[in-house]
C-alpha cells in the first residue's frame, strides 16, 4: 500500500527554488549592460544555440539556463511583440510588457507546475540615452528586477555581477564594455579560482545600436568581434559591412506600412 | 497584452505551442478575425461602391537588382480617392511588395506580408529564400479569393534581390501574381493595375537586358508617363503639387527609396522630353 507523505507548501516551494538555482548555476553564464551607444549582450556559448536574439526593434533578449524552455519563452515573446504591433504601431511594443509577460508566464509554471523553468531571463529596451535604457532581469519563480546598468546571469553570476558592477560606466565605449564583460565573465571558472581568458570563438555579442531607427539589433561576429576584443581598440560602433547601408533618419514612417522605420525612411543622400 | 483576463496569468498555449515559424498562421490561431479573407461579406458583388482602387505599379530587372515604381492616384469610381497613396514598399531589407486593386485589402496585405518576414527571420534566426517570399505572398492572396469574386480583388508584384544567386548581375528577380494565387516568375519587366496594359506597351519597346539600375529607374517613369497618358485611374507626375512616382530599387546594398528631390529630378526631364517628343 502507498504510504502518503505530507509536505508543507513552503517546504515544495523550496525544494523547486532550489532545483531550478541548481540547474541555471551549472550552465554559462550570460551578461548584459549599457554603453554610450546602447545595450551590449555577451554570453559565453560554445554551440550555435542562440542565447541573444531579437525581440523587437529596440528590444534584445538573453537567456541562460535550459536551452528548450528558454527558447519557447523568446519565441512567445516574439509572438507577442509582433501580435502588438501589428495590432496598434510598432511604438507600442515595450520592454516593460514583454518583461510582465514573461513573468506572469513563469511565476504560473513555478505554482503550477511539477518542475519549475530553470531559466534566468533579461529583457532590454535601448532608449534615447543611457539613462533611459531598460534593463529587466526575470527569473524561474516569476520575480522581476529592474537592473540599471548591467546585469549577470547564470553561473557564479554573482562573482561575475561584483567585477561588472565595479568598472562599469554607461558612458563607456563599445571596445571598453565587450572587454569589461569578457573580463568579467573570465574572472570566474579558471584553475584554482583564477581568471580565464575567453576567445572569440567561444563568445556570442550582440547590441542594441542606440543610433539606428527601426530595427536596432545586430550581432557583432567574426572580425568585428576579433578587433573589438584587441587591446587598446578604441571602435565605438560594430565595424561591420552592412554599416555602409544603415539608413538615414527617417522623416515620417508612412502610417499605410508595418515595416519598421529603417525600412521605410528615405534613403541617405 | 493578447493575454486577456485569465487570472493565472499565464500566457495562452497558442503563444509557447512551437509548431509554426510564420505570423499568418499564429493569427489565424490567436486573432481570425484580424486575417484578411477571415471576414464575412454580404453576398453579391457589392465592393465597387464603397473602396478605394490603386492603379498602376511596374517593376523591372536591371543589372544587379530591382526597380519598382508606382504612381499616387487611388480611385472611387469616376472620383480621384487620393493623390498621394503609396504603392511600393519594401518587404524587408531585400525584397519591394506593390499592390493594385482594392487599397484597403492591400495595404493590409503589405503590411501583413511585411511583419511576416520579419517575424519568420527573428524567430527561426535567418530570412527566408526569395522564392520562399514569393510562395508565401501567393498564399496570402489565395487566402482572400472569396472576398476577391465578390469585388475586393488585389494583385501584388514582388521583386528582389536573391542573396543566394551566384551571379550578382542576375540577381535581381520579379514575380507577377493573380487573384487566385497563382504565381509566376517573370523575366524583363512586368507591370500590375489598369494602366499596366500601356505601361508595359511602353516597355516592351524600350526594355533591354543588361540595363543600368539608374536607366531602370528612368524606363518605370517614363511608363508610369505613358500609363497616365491612356488611362484615367492613373496619376502622372503632378509637377503643381510636387507629387511623384514612388521609386524604390533592391540591389546588394539592400532596399531603397529615391528620395522626392531625386524622383522630382528625373520626372520633371521625362515631362521635359514629352514637351518635345509626345510619344517618348
Amino acid at each position: 500500500m502507498a504510504m502518503q507523505f505530507y509536505a508543507s507548501p513552503e517546504q515544495i516551494m523550496r525544494d523547486r527554488s532550489e532545483y531550478a538555482r541548481k540547474g541555471i548555476a551549472r550552465g554559462r553564464s550570460a551578461v548584459a549592460l549599457t554603453y554610450e551607444g546602447g545595450v551590449l549582450f555577451v554570453a559565453e556559448n560554445l554551440t550555435s544555440l542562440r542565447k541573444v536574439s531579437e525581440i523587437y526593434d529596440r528590444i534584445g533578449f538573453a537567456a541562460v539556463g535550459r536551452y528548450n524552455e528558454f527558447e519557447n519563452l523568446r519565441r512567445a515573446g516574439v509572438r507577442m511583440a509582433d501580435l502588438n504591433g501589428y495590432s496598434y504601431d510598432r511604438r507600442d511594443v515595450t520592454g516593460r510588457a514583454i518583461a510582465n509577460a514573461y513573468a506572469h508566464a513563469l511565476g504560473a509554471i513555478f505554482t503550477e507546475q511539477m518542475k519549475a523553468y530553470e531559466v534566468e531571463i533579461c529583457v532590454a529596451e535601448v532608449g534615447a540615452t543611457p539613462d533611459s535604457d531598460e534593463l529587466y532581469r526575470i527569473t524561474y519563480d516569476g520575480s522581476v528586477q529592474d537592473e540599471p546598468g548591467s546585469m549577470a546571469m547564470g553561473g557564479q553570476s554573482e562573482a561575475i555581477s561584483t567585477v561588472l558592477k565595479e568598472a562599469h560606466s554607461s558612458d563607456m565605449s563599445l571596445a571598453d564594455a565587450v572587454k569589461l564583460a569578457v573580463k568579467a565573465l573570465g574572472s570566474v571558472g579558471g584553475e584554482g579560482g583564477a581568471a580565464r581568458t575567453i576567445g572569440a570563438d567561444h563568445l556570442e555579442v550582440a547590441v542594441l545600436d542606440r543610433r539606428r531607427k527601426g530595427r536596432t539589433f545586430r550581432r557583432v561576429t567574426g572580425a568585428a568581434l576579433t578587433a573589438l576584443l584587441e587591446p587598446g581598440s578604441t571602435a565605438t560602433e560594430p565595424a561591420s559591412d552592412e554599416e555602409s547601408a544603415a539608413p538615414a533618419p527617417p522623416e515620417d514612417k508612412p502610417s499605410s506600412s508595418a515595416g519598421s522605420a529603417d525600412l521605410e525612411g528615405d534613403a541617405k543622400d | 497584452m493578447a493575454a486577456g483576463f485569465d487570472p493565472s496569468g499565464r500566457i495562452p498555449d497558442f503563444f509557447t505551442t512551437p509548431a509554426t515559424s510564420s505570423f499568418t498562421q499564429f493569427l489565424s490561431v490567436a486573432a481570425p478575425e484580424m486575417l484578411p479573407g477571415r471576414r464575412p461579406l454580404p453576398p453579391g458583388y457589392s465592393a465597387e461602391l464603397a473602396s478605394a482602387h490603386a492603379t498602376t505599379v511596374v517593376t523591372i530587372v536591371a543589372d544587379g537588382g530591382v526597380v519598382m515604381a508606382g504612381d499616387r492616384r487611388a480611385t472611387a469610381g469616376n472620383l480621384i480617392a487620393s493623390r498621394d497613396i503609396e504603392k511600393v514598399h519594401p518587404a524587408d531589407p531585400y525584397s519591394l511588395v506593390g499592390m493594385a486593386g482594392t487599397a484597403g485589402v492591400g495595404i493590409e496585405l503589405i503590411r501583413l506580408f511585411q511583419v511576416e518576414l520579419e517575424h519568420y527571420e527573428k524567430i527561426e534566426g535567418v530570412m527566408l529564400s526569395l522564392e520562399g517570399k514569393a510562395n508565401r505572398l501567393a498564399t496570402m492572396i489565395r487566402n482572400n479569393l472569396g472576398a476577391a469574386l465578390q469585388g475586393l480583388a488585389v494583385v501584388p508584384i514582388f521583386g528582389g534581390f536573391d542573396l543566394g544567386a551566384s551571379d550578382p548581375a542576375k540577381a535581381g528577380r520579379i514575380w507577377s501574381f493573380d487573384i487566385a494565387g497563382g504565381i509566376y516568375e517573370e523575366t524583363g519587366y512586368d507591370g500590375i493595375g489598369s494602366g499596366s496594359l500601356f505601361a508595359k506597351a511602353a516597355l516592351k519597346k524600350r526594355y533591354r537586358p543588361g540595363l543600368s539600375v539608374d536607366d531602370a529607374i528612368t524606363l518605370g517613369i517614363e511608363a508610369l508617363y505613358d500609363a497616365a497618358d491612356d488611362d484615367t485611374a492613373t496619376g502622372g507626375p503632378d509637377l503643381t503639387r510636387k507629387i511623384y512616382p514612388v521609386v524604390m530599387t533592391a540591389t546588394a546594398e539592400g532596399t531603397r527609396r529615391l528620395t522626392d528631390e531625386e524622383t522630382a529630378t528625373i520626372a520633371e526631364s521625362v515631362v521635359a522630353r514629352r514637351m518635345e517628343n509626345i510619344g517618348g
